[in-house]
């Protein structure tokens, strides 16, 4: 009987692991808020009748435009300002986004112990640097001017 | 006789997918769109672009599988070309449809140990720091010039996917000095042939160095990068094309994740657009896969090619059209 040793590393499977629940949280999280959302279950601030009224609209052109018609902040709705409106369907939708767009972080943030563990100092030390090069981007740090 | 039946159903069916993917009519409905006056009450029928964007992406998500590319290299130019939302949300969305299709099949991926974490995460690192800057740039840039690199892009790929030529196993005579202190290397199974085979890298510093362009590009245009991630890969690098694909796929969560934080911190996610694309992406690459058993390879890729061909002289076209020429 031939073996085959062609087993994933011990990372390797711990990364796939959190990685697969991750990914159905946020896919399930999303079918959820968004049935919320697109039947009126929760209000929206853009109303739905409206919305493609501005979806043809430049980025900056429509954080202003929904900020002057509908939310009144003082600034417009980037980064993590989200969080202030996640009672209303539409901004709720950030929260699964979010969860899709945050697992790799976790996922490498759980690896970086065990690579240590094993010696492994260039991966561990590649794994930080991308940690924290996600994280930064993650972070609303980085915004830029609009057109 | 039932699989012939079955194998003629199933190229009628992606034929005609195909066939509307293709309609000139899909460009007049951006013209009309874009001509229409913004309407000062809200518009009943707004949920019918939704729904033909469900629709679209559902034959999209088929149509990626059986030709063997991603879902962001067909989403951002045919939605972005033919579709009244704005550049930057399709961009936006195209991002998070391309990272939710590798976040989906990463897992089975590395536990199955044909998407390899070592290979990657030295390739990431380069590719998703860029990724951020070219999301950073594509934001900052005016829309018509996006558009226009964005076509001439789509054409390149055009290019790139007629001309590449794959290597199943490719030789690699000696591992690198950098890819042996990294212990880049691996041993996976091929069924086909009943074999282990153990694959090394080699040139892997330049490797690494086209991936900064790689990143740049995935991040500008919210194209996933799967397309040219597997020929440096597999014809630069020398890792066998299973490895290859599988990795790149992993890669593209990692890549397109760091991207995606820009544009959602940008604010050009708009749910009621992403929303219906994943769905739409997944369940079209899931009957896709089904498909797969009955379709003609060559036949999908082609008609791949020539979609992308009309959706990237599409771009260049609507680029140019607001700089004020016309091409057509």
């Amino acid at each position: 009987m031939t073996h085959h040793n062609t087993k994933a590393t011990e990372e390797q499977v711990q990364y796939a692991a959190i990685l697969e629940k991750g990914m159905y949280s946020g896919l399930a999280l999303m079918v959820i808020t968004f049935a919320l959302y697109v039947l009126g279950i929760m209000p929206s601030i853009v109303p739905l009748s409206e919305i493609s009224i501005y979806w043809s609209m430049p980025v900056h052109d429509y954080l202003v435009a929904i900020n002057t018609n509908f939310i009144h902040g003082e600034h417009l709705p980037t980064g993590w300002s989200w969080l202030k409106l996640i009672g209303y369907g539409d901004f709720l939708n950030f929260v699964p986004v979010t969860i899709l767009s945050g697992v790799t972080i976790i996922c490498y943030m759980v690896i970086i112990p065990g690579l240590f563990c094993r010696k492994d100092k260039a991966m561990a030390i590649m794994a930080i640097a991308e940690v924290l090069i996600l994280t930064l981007a993650a972070s609303g740090l980085l915004a830029v001017g609009g057109h | 006789m039932q699989g012939n039946i079955k194998e003629k159903v199933g190229m009628m069916f992606v034929s005609l997918m195909c066939t509307i993917m293709l309609s000139p009519a899909w460009a007049l409905a951006s013209e009309v769109v874009a001509m229409d006056q913004i309407p000062a009450a809200g518009d009943p029928g707004w949920w019918k672009w939704p729904v033909i964007l469900l629709f679209v992406t559902f034959v999209m998500g088929i149509i990626a599988v059986l030709g063997g590319v991603g879902g962001g290299v067909l989403f951002v130019p045919i939605i972005g070309g033919f579709f009244p939302f704005h550049l930057d949300f399709v961009r936006g969305a195209g991002l998070l449809v391309a990272l939710c299709g590798a976040l989906a099949a990463g897992p089975g991926l590395l536990k199955a140990n044909l998407a390899s974490l070592r290979l990657a995460m030295p390739v990431a690192l380069i590719a998703s720091t860029m990724a951020i800057v070219g999301a950073m740039v594509g934001l900052a840039l005016p829309t018509h010039i996006v558009q226009l690199a964005l076509g001439g892009t789509i054409l390149g790929i055009v290019a790139i996917m007629l001309s590449a030529k794959k290597s199943t196993v490719p030789h690699v005579p000696q591992a690198d000095a950098l890819s042996t202190a990294l212990r880049i290397t691996g041993v996976f199974y091929e069924p086909t042939t009943k074999e282990e085979i153990n694959w090394k890298i080699h040139r892997t510093i330049p490797g690494l160095l086209t991936f900064i362009i790689i990143g740049f590009m995935a991040g500008m245009f919210g194209l996933g990068a799967g397309w040219a991630n597997v020929p440096v890969l597999n014809l630069m690098m020398g890792a066998p094309l299973k490895i290859s694909v599988a990795t790149s796929k992993f890669l593209l969560s990692i890549t397109d994740t760091s991207a995606a934080w820009i544009y959602l911190n940008k604010g050009c996610v708009i749910p009621m657009m992403v929303v219906p694309s994943l769905i739409g992406i997944m369940l079209g690459s899931f009957v896709g896969v089904r498909l797969l058993k009955v379709a003609k390879p060559t036949f999908i890729r082609w008609m791949v090619i020539i979609i992308l061909l009309f959706a990237g002289l599409k771009a260049v076209q609507k680029g140019l059209s607001t700089m004020g020429y016309n091409l057509f």
